[in-house]
């Protein structure tokens, strides 16, 4: 189990955190299904919270090192693997989970079937490897296979939204909203938070984390 | 040229000016047996006296021939070619190297770009090389001779690419060259038009074999190098096998059998070549390269069993041998202790990746000393040790664009970020924005960069999605950059 540090997230997580060895979903919304930068990001938060080495397969070589190493993840502690296909990332992401040294996979990868998500996870679970899919789709149209059911733990949906004005010329911290869209034996919620700082933690925006502790995020359902 | 590079290349050579030729044994004359371009150029060729080609040129300097020297290096060569480019390798006396390149050039990037490597590396270390490609061995070696530096002929086409070459490049006794070139055939075209029985009665069946080996109508199998000091094991059927499983079980006992000898020897295996002879003589090569030395049987077993779908067995295997054709030293060492927990091993789990996807797709990134951003990164090798990050001045984008995409905008000159831009068809107002980061071009890479200036900015649009733009040009002066925006990563 692994907390995000932020008690307003943590306590709506069925074990008070992210489970461990298991395998997680994550996406982006709207134009971030295609670059997934803010999923990227926010997978890389995860990762870089876990000691050990990680394992990130891609098929569009499009990540921007500096930028991972802002989330946490230095570059000494990632392994890339370019692969062909969506078939060979899934094989390079189960090879990875059933390794066992890793501490966590990301692959990212559009479809992914119930039988695909199913085997991942059960390597996961052999191992105590935590394995992420970060779900990319080339066209909008395609990114309706998110409602489709997988054998994951846990899916995530980040989007961006407008970040809080400076009162100086200048751009914030991000500030992104976290739907935890389907959760096995926990329930859904969405959380506006600020986008990982340099260790992968997340935070809470100030409006929030000013508010009595029962009060909730603005999008809670209860 | 072979004799007078190894030459050269062993450094006894005090200039490369004076005209240098090597002196061998003809019955009881001194002949020259090769000359080195400024000796040809000077009117001296292999085959005259040399007391003729001394008067000719006056401050010649002549070497003893040394055959088996030659024949020496040309083995150390062919061994270091087979390290890195192919399992299958032979000397092809008295000056060439024949590869076997059958399903190993994709993993160098096409069969051009095979030779270009091949050429690149025997170039940089002072080989004049030619190079050919073609169907069978007899076709490669003439036109590697007698065609262009680097040719690569497509498979249908041998005949009609041999037909021009002169019969010397038939790879025949230079007496039955002399008595067809006596009856009138110039070329291997004129060999091709004319009945055959004939030329056997004549010539004996060696003609007629060495054109069908080039036309690639008679198998010619490579026997591949393999030096004593090679590690081997090596297994010889009474019944042709086939099955996949029979081709495991006895891919596990030459493993095992190899890594007995490896460690006897100290070793470990850095690259391995299973090769499998099939009963019609073709040999189907596996090659499969480790990230670390290891001699552990069972991942050696994993990884070479891994590839048992891409060997076509045909009508049977004779014969499997495994060579372990780099092998460095491997002392046996602690891997765990009681005190703290072992680091976990990567160099399997590598492999066994990049025996899939291939080596070039399984890499760390690491930084390099550049502010421009596509140059900031470089792939390493997974197994490297990267010592230091990149600067953490200025926030980076998470996706950066292959290359940086044109986008519309309106902005204020020469300091100001865009009021909109328009990227891919969309059109995002911007909210807030932080910049300039000036970026300057590295004037000691390009001239072209001398001058060159990026002003990057961060952006961030109505919805909240956050742009990494830059304008090409500081804004006032137009020798800095064409002005125009470009889209060039997207922030999570």
């Amino acid at each position: 189990m692994l907390p995000f540090g932020l008690p307003e997230l943590d306590r709506r997580l069925p074990q008070g955190g992210l489970a461990l060895g298991c395998l997680h979903e994550v996406a982006g919304s709207g134009a971030g299904t295609d670059d997934g930068a803010a999923a990227a990001c926010f997978a890389a938060g995860i990762a870089a919270r876990l000691p050990g080495q990680v394992l990130w397969c891609v098929t569009r070589a499009d990540l921007f090192a500096p930028g991972l190493a802002q989330s946490g993840l230095a570059p000494d502690r990632v392994i890339h693997v370019e692969a062909g296909d969506e078939t060979s990332v899934l094989a390079c992401m189960e090879e990875g989970l059933r390794h066992g040294g890793l501490a966590a996979v990301v692959a990212e990868i559009g479809r992914l079937s119930m039988t695909a998500s199913r085997r991942l996870h059960l390597a996961a679970k052999n191992s105590g490897t935590t394995g992420i899919a970060l779900r990319r789709w080339r066209w909008l149209a395609d990114a309706d296979e998110f409602g489709q059911p997988t054998a994951a733990m846990t899916r995530w949906r980040v989007s961006e939204r407008p970040s809080a004005a400076l009162p100086v010329p200048g751009l914030g911290r991000a500030l992104w909203l976290v739907e935890l869209m389907r959760a096995r034996a926990g329930e859904t919620f969405d959380l506006e938070v600020e986008a990982c700082d340099g260790t992968g933690h997340l935070g809470l925006p100030a409006d929030v984390a000013d508010r009595p502790a029962a009060a909730g995020g603005r999008y809670a359902f209860g | 040229m072979w004799p007078i590079d190894r030459l050269r290349r062993v450094g006894d050579t005090p200039s490369d000016s004076a005209p240098l030729i090597l002196s061998g044994r003809a019955g009881s004359r001194r002949v020259v047996t090769a000359a080195c371009d400024g000796a040809l150029a000077l009117g001296l060729r292999p085959g005259m006296p040399v007391s003729k080609a001394q008067a000719m040129v006056p401050d010649l300097r002549v070497e003893r021939a040394d055959p088996d020297a030659d024949m020496a290096a040309l083995e150390r060569l062919a061994l270091w070619l087979m390290q890195r480019f192919a399992p299958i390798v032979a000397v092809d006396p008295p000056d060439g190297v024949v590869i076997d390149a059958t399903g190993t050039d994709h993993l160098h990037g096409g069969e051009d770009a095979m030779l270009q490597a091949i050429l690149g590396r025997l170039t940089l270390s002072g080989i004049v090389a030619r190079l050919a490609m073609a169907d069978s061995w007899g076709a490669a070696h003439a036109l590697a001779r007698h065609g262009a530096a680097l040719s690569i002929v497509a498979p249908g086409d041998t005949q009609a690419a041999l037909a021009p070459l002169p019969l010397t490049a038939l790879r025949l006794p230079p007496a039955t060259v002399g008595g067809l070139q006596d009856l009138g055939f110039a070329t291997i075209g004129d060999l091709l038009a004319v009945p055959r029985a004939p030329l056997t009665r004549r010539f004996g069946p060696q003609v007629i074999r060495r054109l069908d080996q080039a036309l690639g109508a008679v198998g010619e199998p490579i026997d591949p190098l393999r030096p004593d000091d090679l590690v081997t094991a090596r297994r010889v059927f009474a019944e042709p096998i086939g099955a996949a499983e029979t081709i495991a079980r006895y891919i596990d006992k030459l493993v095992r059998d190899l890594c007995r000898q490896l460690e006897a020897r100290g070793l470990g295996a850095r690259r391995l070549d299973l090769i499998c002879w099939r009963v019609d003589n073709r040999a189907q090569p596996v090659r499969v390269g480790l990230a670390a030395p290891l001699r552990d049987p069972a991942r050696l077993v994993r990884l070479l069993c891994d590839r048992i779908p891409t060997i076509d067995p045909g009508f049977g295997i004779e014969i499997m041998s495994l060579t372990a054709t780099l092998a460095e030293p491997l002392a046996p060492r602690q891997t765990a202790s009681l005190l703290e927990p072992a680091a976990p091993d990567m160099s399997s789990l590598i492999d066994s990746l990049t025996n899939r996807v291939g080596a070039r797709a399984v890499y760390r990134l690491a930084p390099v000393a550049s502010d421009v951003p596509e140059r900031s990164v470089v792939r390493v090798p997974p197994l490297s040790v990267i010592a230091a990050g990149w600067p953490d001045h200025w926030p980076r984008p998470s996706r950066l664009l292959a290359r940086p995409e044109p986008i519309d905008t309106m902005a204020l000159l020469p300091d100001h970020p865009p009021r909109w831009i328009v990227w891919r068809g969309g059109r995002h107002d911007v909210e807030g924005a932080d910049g300039p980061e000036r970026i300057f071009g590295e004037w000691w890479k390009r001239d072209a960069e001398t001058r060159a200036v990026r002003d990057y900015f961060r952006i961030e649009d109505q919805a909240g999605r956050r742009f990494w733009i830059f304008r090409q040009g500081d804004g006032e002066d137009m020798t800095t950059g064409s002005h125009n925006w470009f889209l060039h990563g997207v922030f999570g």
